[in-house]
C-alpha cells in the first residue's frame, strides 16, 4: 500500500478535518439511537470506520467548483460540502421541509446549490452520471472534478466498468473511490473479486490507480488532492481504493455475525477518529480533552437537529402526486 | 400445514432441489446469510456451495451465466436481492433469455425471482412492481402469487417449466400472509386463474398484493349488499383469459386492480381483452385501480397516496355497481 508522509497541513485545517470526522461519527451515533428507538425507518447504514475516507476525499475538492456524488457511507462529505444538519435529518427522516419532499430517503438527495448529487440504490448507477457531469463542463472549457464512490461489492457492477472506460477515453476529471471495507453485505472480498487490489484495474483502463489506508485521513486527503491536481491538469480520471473495515452490519437490521470478531478487533485498534485524535494530541494541535469537548458539542447539535426534525410532520400526501415531470403533462387522473 | 408466503416459496424450492440435481440457486448473500429476507436460510447447509452460489454484485453476469447454465442442462433459480435490481440484468433476461426458444428452439429453463412491491416504507428503488415490463417483453413467463399455497405451487411449476420465468414475490406478503399449504409435492399450473371469492354483482380481476386489497374492499361493500367476485389471475403470462371472461359474463361488471402504476400496466391488457370479447355483456365501463404514475415514494404519507388501497377499490365498486 502506498503510504505518504503528510507535510505542511496547517494546524487549523487538521482541526477542521477532525471536526468533520466527529460530525460524521456522531451523526452515526445519533442515527443508531434513533433506529433503536424505532424512529428511523428504511435502513440505517452506519459509516463507522469510513469517516477518514469521506472527509479526507471531499476536503480535497474545491466545493465552489467541483462536485460530489456521495454514497451511503459518505455522510462526512455532505458536511464538508456545507449540508446543514437540519436538512440531513429532514431527508433521512423524510419530514416536511426536506429537499426530496419525502419522495426518497437515506442519503439519496441532491442539492445542486451545494454541488452535491445523491445516489440511487442501484449500485454503480451514478458513476457514468458523475462522468457526464464533468463532460458537460469540459465541453464549455471548464474543468470540474467529479468525485464519487463505490463499495468493494458495488465495484462489480457492469456500469462501473463502462463508466471508467468512458472517463478514461475522454480523459474526464473523474475520481472514483472504491471503499473497500472488506464486505459487501455478508459477502467477503474473496467472493466479490479475484484481483489483488481493486486499483489494479486502473491499468486496464489506462488511468491512474492507487490503493491506500482508508483509516488515515491525511493519507486520504493527500492522495485525493494529488488526483484532483492530476484531473485539473487534464490528465484524466483516477481510481483510488481505500482499505477500511465496515465496523457494523450492512444496515442496522444486520447483526453481522458472519464477520469474525478478531477482524473487528483488529480494525477497532485502527479507528480513524480515535487515531487522529491521538495524533493531533501528540502533535500539540489539539488535546484529547479539547477533542472530547468538540465531540460533546457536535452530538448535542445532532440531537437537537433530530428533535427539530421529529417535530415536523410527514410531508403532505399530495407531494406524492406531483413533480413526476418538471413540465406537467396536463393529464388528469 | 400452516406456512407463511415466504416459507411456502422456500418449501417449493427446497423440495425441487431435493428432487432434481440440476437445480441450483444463485444470487447475492443467499448462502451464508440466507438471503436479505432469509428465504434461503439453511439452504447452504443442506445443498452446499456448489448449488447455493453467493455471487458478486453483478446482476447481468448472474442472469447471463444462469442462461448459459440453462442452455447446458441446468435449471437455475436466480435471486434478485430486490426485484428492482433486475434492471441491471434486464438485457440478459429480455434480449437473450426471452428470445432463445423462438430463435433456436432450445429451452432456457430458469426462474428469476425476488421481492417486489411497495407499502413497506422502503424507497423508490426497493419497491417497484415491474411485472408489466416482462409481460411486454415476449418469451418470458410472469408469475405473481398472492397466497401461500399458490406461492408454493406456482414456484414448483415455474421451476419445472422449460421457459424462463420471472417470479414476483410481494415483500409485503412474505410474513403477513399465512395459510394452509399442501405438504410435499404441490404444483399449481401456470396460466390458470383462481376465483378467490364468488359474487354476483361485479368482478374484480387482480393479482399479487392487490388481491388482498380487493378482498378487504369486498368485505366492506358486502355490508351494503354488494356481492363481489374476485379473480386472482396468478400469472400474467400465460394469461387465463377464459376464467376472466367467464366471471365478467356472469357479473357484467369489471374492475381491474394492481399495485403497479396505471399507465401501460397489465390492467390495460386485461381491459382490452374484456372489451374485445365480452363487450356485449358489460353493464358498466371497465375500471382500473392502480398506483399513481410515479415512483413509489419513501415517506409513509406519500406512499399511501400513491399506492392503491381497499378504500379506493370499495369506492370504485360502488360507482361501478350503481352505473
Ligand atoms: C445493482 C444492485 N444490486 C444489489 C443491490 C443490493 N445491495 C445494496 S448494498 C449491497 C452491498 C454493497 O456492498 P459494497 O458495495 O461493498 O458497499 P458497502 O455497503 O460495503 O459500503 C447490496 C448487495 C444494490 N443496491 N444494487
Ligand atoms: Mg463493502
Amino acid at each position: 500500500m502506498a503510504r505518504k508522509k503528510t507535510v505542511g497541513i496547517p494546524a487549523e485545517f487538521r482541526r477542521e478535518m477532525l471536526r468533520y470526522m466527529l460530525m460524521a461519527r456522531e451523526f452515526d451515533t445519533a442515527m443508531l439511537r434513533l433506529y433503536r428507538q424505532g424512529k428511523a425507518f428504511g435502513g440505517v447504514y452506519s459509516q463507522l470506520g469510513n469517516e477518514a475516507v469521506s472527509v479526507g476525499s471531499a476536503l480535497a475538492l474545491d466545493r465552489t467548483r467541483d462536485v460530489l456524488f456521495p454514497m451511503h457511507r459518505n455522510i462526512g462529505g455532505h458536511f464538508v460540502f456545507g449540508q446543514t444538519l437540519d436538512q440531513l435529518m429532514l431527508n433521512h427522516l423524510a419530514r416536511e421541509g426536506s429537499q426530496m419532499r419525502g419522495t426518497d430517503g437515506t442519503g439519496h438527495y441532491a442539492d445542486p446549490a451545494l454541488r452535491i448529487y445523491g445516489n440511487v440504490s442501484h449500485l454503480g448507477a451514478m458513476i457514468p452520471v458523475a462522468a457526464g457531469f464533468s463532460m458537460a463542463d469540459a465541453m464549455r472549457g471548464i474543468t470540474t472534478v467529479s468525485m464519487t464512490y463505490i463499495g468493494d461489492g458495488g465495484a462489480q457492477v457492469g456500469e462501473v466498468h463502462e463508466a471508467l472506460n468512458f472517463a478514461a477515453v475522454h480523459k474526464l476529471p473523474l475520481i472514483l473511490i472504491i471503499e473497500n471495507n472488506q464486505y459487501a453485505y455478508s459477502t467477503p472480498n474473496s467472493l466479490e473479486f479475484a484481483c489483488e487490489r481493486l486499483s489494479d484495474r486502473a491499468l486496464g483502463y489506462g488511468m491512474h490507480g492507487v490503493t491506500i489506508d482508508g483509516t488515515d485521513v491525511e493519507i486520504v486527503y493527500d492522495t485525493c488532492l494529488e488526483a484532483v491536481q492530476r484531473a485539473r491538469r487534464g490528465e484524466g480520471p483516477s481510481l483510488i481504493e481505500t482499505v477500511t473495515m465496515r465496523m457494523r452490519g450492512h444496515a442496522e437490521h444486520d447483526d453481522f455475525s458472519y464477520v469474525p470478531k478478531e477482524l473487528l478487533e483488529e480494525w477497532a485498534a485502527k479507528d480513524p477518529v480515535e487515531r487522529y485524535i491521538d495524533r493531533l494530541d501528540a502533535g500539540g494541535v489539539l488535546s484529547r480533552a479539547q477533542a472530547e469537548e468538540m465531540r460533546t458539542e457536535i452530538l448535542a447539535q445532532m440531537i437537537e437537529a433530530i428533535d427539530r426534525a421529529l417535530d415536523r410532520p410527514w410531508p403532505a400526501a399530495e407531494e406524492g402526486l406531483r413533480n413526476v415531470f418538471m413540465t406537467p403533462t396536463g393529464e388528469q387522473r | 400445514m400452516q406456512m407463511t408466503y415466504l416459507e411456502a416459496i422456500a418449501d417449493a424450492i427446497r423440495l425441487e432441489m431435493r428432487r432434481d440435481e440440476r437445480v441450483f440457486l444463485i444470487g447475492e448473500d443467499i448462502g451464508t446469510y440466507g438471503g436479505a429476507f432469509k428465504l434461503t436460510k439453511g439452504f447452504l447447509d443442506e445443498f452446499g456451495s456448489k448449488r447455493v452460489i453467493d455471487a458478486p454484485i453483478s446482476e447481468a453476469a448472474i442472469i447471463g451465466a444462469s442462461i448459459g447454465a440453462a442452455l447446458n442442462g441446468m435449471r437455475p433459480v436466480v435471486e434478485m436481492q430486490f426485484m428492482d435490481f433486475v434492471t441491471n440484468g434486464f438485457n440478459q433476461l429480455v434480449t437473450v433469455a426471452g428470445t432463445t426458444a423462438y430463435r433456436w428452439s432450445i429451452p432456457v429453463p430458469m426462474v428469476v425471482r425476488g421481492p417486489s412491491g411497495g407499502g413497506v416504507g422502503a424507497n423508490p428503488f426497493h419497491s417497484r412492481n415491474s411485472e408489466a415490463w416482462f409481460a411486454h417483453a415476449t418469451g418470458l413467463k410472469v408469475v405473481c402469487p398472492a397466497f401461500a399455497d399458490d406461492a408454493k405451487g406456482l414456484m414448483a411449476a415455474s421451476m419445472r417449466d422449460d421457459d424462463p420465468v420471472v417470479f414476483f414475490e410481494h415483500k409485503g406478503l412474505y410474513r403477513k400472509i399465512k395459510g394452509e399449504v399442501p405438504e410435499g409435492e404441490y404444483i399449481v399450473p401456470l396460466g390458470k386463474a383462481r376465483v378467490v371469492r364468488q359474487g354476483m354483482h361485479c368482478s374484480i380481476i387482480a393479482y399479487g398484493s392487490a388481491v388482498h386489497m380487493a378482498l378487504a374492499a369486498a368485505e366492506e361493500v358486502a355490508k351494503e349488499g354488494i356481492d363481489v367476485e374476485i379473480v386472482d389471475i396468478r400469472t400474467l403470462v400465460p394469461f387465463d383469459e377464459e376464467t376472466v371472461l367467464e366471471s365478467v359474463r356472469k357479473t357484467h361488471r369489471a374492475i381491474i386492480v394492481h399495485e403497479a402504476v396505471l399507465t401501460a400496466g397489465f390492467g390495460g391488457e386485461i381491459a382490452a381483452r374484456i372489451a374485445d370479447k365480452a363487450f356485449s355483456y358489460l353493464d358498466a365501463p371497465v375500471k382500473r385501480v392502480a398506483a399513481f404514475d410515479a415512483p413509489t415514494p419513501f415517506a409513509p404519507t406519500l406512499e399511501q397516496a400513491v399506492l392503491p388501497n381497499s378504500t379506493v377499490i370499495a369506492n370504485t365498486i360502488r360507482q361501478t355497481c350503481s352505473f
